[in-house]
């Protein structure tokens, strides 16, 4: 089933966002590392304070493992993994989770294919037997495949009428070419017409491989529970999956690409190279772009184009960390005849960004919210699994909890200047405008 | 299905008694507050619930109470404009505002020990607010991009408020929150102040303050805060122009080309939850969830989508807290070549043999696991608690009609949904609206079913 959902200007951005946005407990959080018997790792935090339990199963990849001409492939087969598996069709297995109660969500990204559940401890035995059905043991029938595809079909025409959509679609083309980040994980109209329910086996053998799997749990489980459990769960996944993409710099040079559509307001994308977060300038270049306008109504962007001159109802720019390529890149939108005005605002503080200056207070300030927010982070068992199995995709250590601040108040200015003039570059900022603008070269 | 649940966990109100302890306590100037204890984390909510929304706004000045929502982040005698915004981001919180028909709210979630911080300034400015000219210029036009971006450029909201519009001829719900354009445009600095000070006084709000805190603590803080605010003397009740009977079936046809893929939308006129008295309401959410909550497993699902192949979704939505009556809304899309009359005319089929042949007792069970479950979820999101008890009250419903309402949920009988549904479905009391392209359309596509009217707007 796909749940439909509007397309953000920023989703591209946003799923890399999600990434580094990890977090410091507010409450003391006790990450265990759990291994099964049959060798399956696992990231626990153990909380029985309510009686269920939040579990998350990642597949590093993603759509990226599409196989060449079967784009679209995966996108529609991690849809249809619930409309039947094992000796139950769509509605069968529905009416199973329903009487359940547990709540099953699979999503892919362009770099991950993501299982969460939450399950009632009362009902956990029999909850994990129907979502191993649907990892294992899927059917894939032809009348469900055709129910979703339909759904995926209207997603992507519904995508060309969508300013934010094309503004996305245009700039990942520009940025990333033939590269699977530079189309859309949904596919076009032509290549899903064409996938097959042998295509949809192939796509779940590319990426739902142990080789690429993390494993998070929160709540009502103990370690001793938790590892028979996994192994059944997951232990018949295949051990190896398709190999990964290989990473790409996007190409990026500065200008504005204007795509025309009827609409009264001009949708903004913008976009150069970013930094990993493996970079040691990484934290400088967070709390600059924190500076710069991630800061919500504290940001030098919204500060400049929506405050002081009512050009936007919003703007913020984000660090995009994927996992084979970085762009630093931001949106907004703005009546036709003011975008231009609101381009050169922003095209000003990027050049200013670029110079590395920032005064002591936006410093100190930038700290004190991003220390000050980490730990606030960590509010529910969904929200914590989801945390944890970012980390482990990007590979970072249980111990990045207990460092993350420090390292972002050990940033000096120094090391934003540094940053600074070594990212970010005003004369290769692509902006992509879609609408009517005025005034635009 | 995790739609599905987190649907109910919207409608459902949750158990307090499970959620955490819930108290209250009301200051002498009016003010009422319920704190929601949860030691979870070192987090606290901070919110303030204004009882007056869009719909309590004069003829001609639409938007008004979302604009003065906009402008509570200019300043008072002692904040500089943008002020409070960047002193709750300095001590690593979030903050935001909403306006809806029936309410304006304003929040902060913030680390345990900031909760003076956030208090003292939250105070200062329901009494203190000052709007310089030329703030309130630019923030017209951000109001204006606002609506440029969330209505103008989205043809499936530009839709649902046609529809909305269709639907109720004198009730003020008929009226977009954000305003209709040219209205906001006329608005004014002093429209807003005069809007500021009759309604933004102690007694016509609710704090509501949810995590790690202590009742007590909480009082203290309240009393040294909002204690001095001098209350607004004699507040009218809220008494809005009222729908009259609706006579005669509404049809609405939206052209638009940023229509990719053709639906259509029914709603039906629907009494709302109301204090004391919740169910019928509950009966027509548990209705909702039966018709169209779950794609796979719904009426409309099994009759429209898995049936007879008439629909790519199928959906139904339906939220009983609100003080005027309101809506029951479906949703359909229907598959590539078949029309939208096509559709309609499946759709009033699915809802005839409804009424006829009642509900399956198997998907009845099912949904009452699920109300009940909800239960336990929604424990571990006490910023949804604190919503939930801030829009009741805001709407004139009692904490303990909050706490009744997951029992009155659990109690609806198949017999009470069925006399529900059969009171709801009055052709003459609905409205249908088709959305379309404006010019022949190439190749089907669609828009995505989100909720219909969200009904809210966000700072």
């Amino acid at each position: 089933m796909i749940r439909a959902v509007f397309t953000l200007p920023a989703r591209l951005a946003l799923a890399g966002l999600f990434a580094l946005i990890l977090a410091l407990p507010a409450r003391a959080i006790e990450i265990q590392q759990v291994t099964s018997p049959g060798g399956i790792k696992a990231w626990l935090v153990e909380n029985h304070d309510i009686p269920f339990i939040a579990l998350d199963v990642a597949f590093k990849g993603g759509a990226s493992l599409d196989a060449p001409d079967k784009r679209g492939a995966i996108n529609l087969m991690t849809a249809t993994l619930e409309e039947g598996a094992g000796q139950m069709d769509s509605q069968q297995f529905a009416e199973a989770q329903e009487a359940l109660a547990a709540q099953f969500g699979f999503d892919v990204g362009d770099d991950s294919l993501e299982v969460s559940a939450q399950m009632l401890s009362e009902n956990r035995d029999k909850s994990v037997n129907l979502l191993r059905a649907a990892l294992i043991t899927p059917r894939f029938e032809q009348t469900a495949i055709d129910r979703v595809r339909a759904q995926v079909l209207s997603i992507i025409a519904s995508d060309k009428t969508d300013p934010n959509a094309i503004a996305a679609k245009t700039m990942r083309k520009l940025a990333f070419g033939d590269h699977p980040y530079g189309t859309s994980l949904n596919g076009t109209i032509d290549s899903v017409k064409a996938l097959t329910q042998e295509d949809m086996f192939d796509a779940k053998a590319r990426v739902m491989s142990r080789d690429h799997m993390v494993v998070s749990v929160v709540g009502d489980i103990t370690p001793a529970e938790l590892g028979p459990m996994l192994d059944h769960l997951l232990g018949d996944l295949p051990a190896k999956g398709a190999p990964m993409p290989a990473a790409i710099t996007p190409n990026l040079t500065g200008g504005v690409t204007t795509v025309d559509f009827d609409s009264p307001q001009s949708v903004v994308m913008f976009a150069q190279k970013g930094i990993a977060m493996s970079d040691p300038d990484f934290f400088a270049a967070y709390v600059l772009n924190q500076i710069l306008g991630a800061g919500g109504f504290s940001s030098r962007l919204m500060d400049e184009v929506r405050e002081k001159r009512g050009l936007t109802y919003g703007i913020a720019s984000y660090l995009v960390d994927k996992d084979l390529a970085k762009t630093w890149q931001g949106s907004f939108a703005s009546a036709n005849e003011k975008v231009a005005q609101a381009i050169s605002v922003v095209k000003e503080q990027w050049a200013k960004a670029a110079t590395g200056a920032v005064t002591d207070k936006e410093l100190q300030d930038a700290k004190t919210y991003l220390t000050g927010a980490y730990p606030l982070r960590f509010d529910g068992n969904g929200t914590i699994a989801g945390i944890m199995t970012g980390m482990q995709l990007n590979g970072m250590p249980i111990s990045y909890i207990t460092t993350r601040n420090d390292q972002v108040n050990a940033v000096t200015k120094e090391d934003i200047a540094r940053v600074a003039k070594r990212i970010l570059d005003p004369s290769a900022l692509r902006f992509v405008v879609v609408g009517r603008p005025s005034g635009l070269n | 299905m995790r739609a599905f649940l987190v649907a109910l966990l919207l409608l459902l109100g949750l158990n307090p008694a499970m959620a955490g302890d819930v108290s209250t306590f009301e200051l002498p100037n009016g003010l009422k507050a319920v704190v929601i204890e949860d030691h979870r984390a070192p987090v606290v909510v901070h919110m303030v619930w204004y009882k007056v929304g869009s719909a309590d706004e004069q003829r001609g000045k639409s938007g008004i109470a979302h604009y003065l929502e906009h402008l509570m982040f200019k300043g008072t005698d002692t904040m500089a404009p943008g002020e409070l915004s960047k002193t709750v981001a300095a001590n690593g919180g979030s903050d935001n505002a909403f306006t809806s028909y029936d309410y304006t709210a304003y929040f902060q979630r913030i680390a345990a020990d900031r909760l003076p911080l956030v208090m003292k300034m939250e105070a200062d400015r329901m009494r203190n607010l000052r709007i310089s000219p030329d703030d309130a210029k630019t923030e017209l036009q951000v109001i204006l991009e606002e609506r440029s971006q969330r209505t103008d450029s989205n043809a499936n909201a530009l839709f649902s408020e046609q529809e909305r519009a269709a639907q109720f001829l004198n009730s003020p719900y008929g009226t977009p929150v954000i305003g209709w354009r040219k209205e906001m445009e006329g608005l004014t600095r002093q429209n807003a102040l005069d809007w500021y000070h009759e309604f933004y006084a102690p007694n016509n709000a609710i704090l509501v303050v949810a995590g790690d805190v202590t009742p007590a603590e909480v009082k203290t803080l309240a009393e040294k805060y909002y204690g001095p605010l001098k209350p607004t003397e004699g507040l009218k009740p809220r008494a809005r122009p009222q729908e009259p009977p609706q006579r005669a079936a509404r049809q609405v046809t939206f052209k638009d080309d940023r229509i990719a893929q053709p639906y259509l939308m029914r709603s039906y006129l629907a009494p709302e939850r109301n204090p004391g008295d919740q169910k019928t309401a509950a009966a027509l959410t548990v209705l909702s969830e039966i018709l169209g909550g779950n794609q796979a497993t719904s009426v409309l699902g099994r009759k429209l989508i898995y049936g007879d192949g008439t629909a790519i979704y199928a959906s139904s939505y339906y939220d009983g807290m609100s003080i005027d009556p309101t809506t029951f809304n479906i949703s359909v899309m229907p598959a590539k070549d078949v029309s939208l009359p096509e559709a309609e005319k499946a759709l009033d089929g699915a809802l005839a043999q409804f009424l006829k042949d009642g509900i399956d007792p198997d998907q009845f069970a099912r949904i009452k696991t699920q109300v009940k479950a909800a239960e336990i979820y929604s424990r571990d999101n006490t910023q949804g608690l604190a919503r939930r008890y801030g829009e009741a009250l805001a709407s004139g419903f009692s904490v303990q009609d909050v706490e009744n309402w997951p029992d009155v949920l659990t109690s609806v009988t198949e017999a009470d949904v069925m006399a529900a549904a059969k009171d709801l479905f009055q052709a003459r009391e609905s409205v249908t609206g088709y959305a379309e392209r404006a010019t022949a359309a190439p190749t089907p596509v669609s828009v995505p079913m989100a909720p219909p009217a969200t009904q809210e707007v966000t700072q």
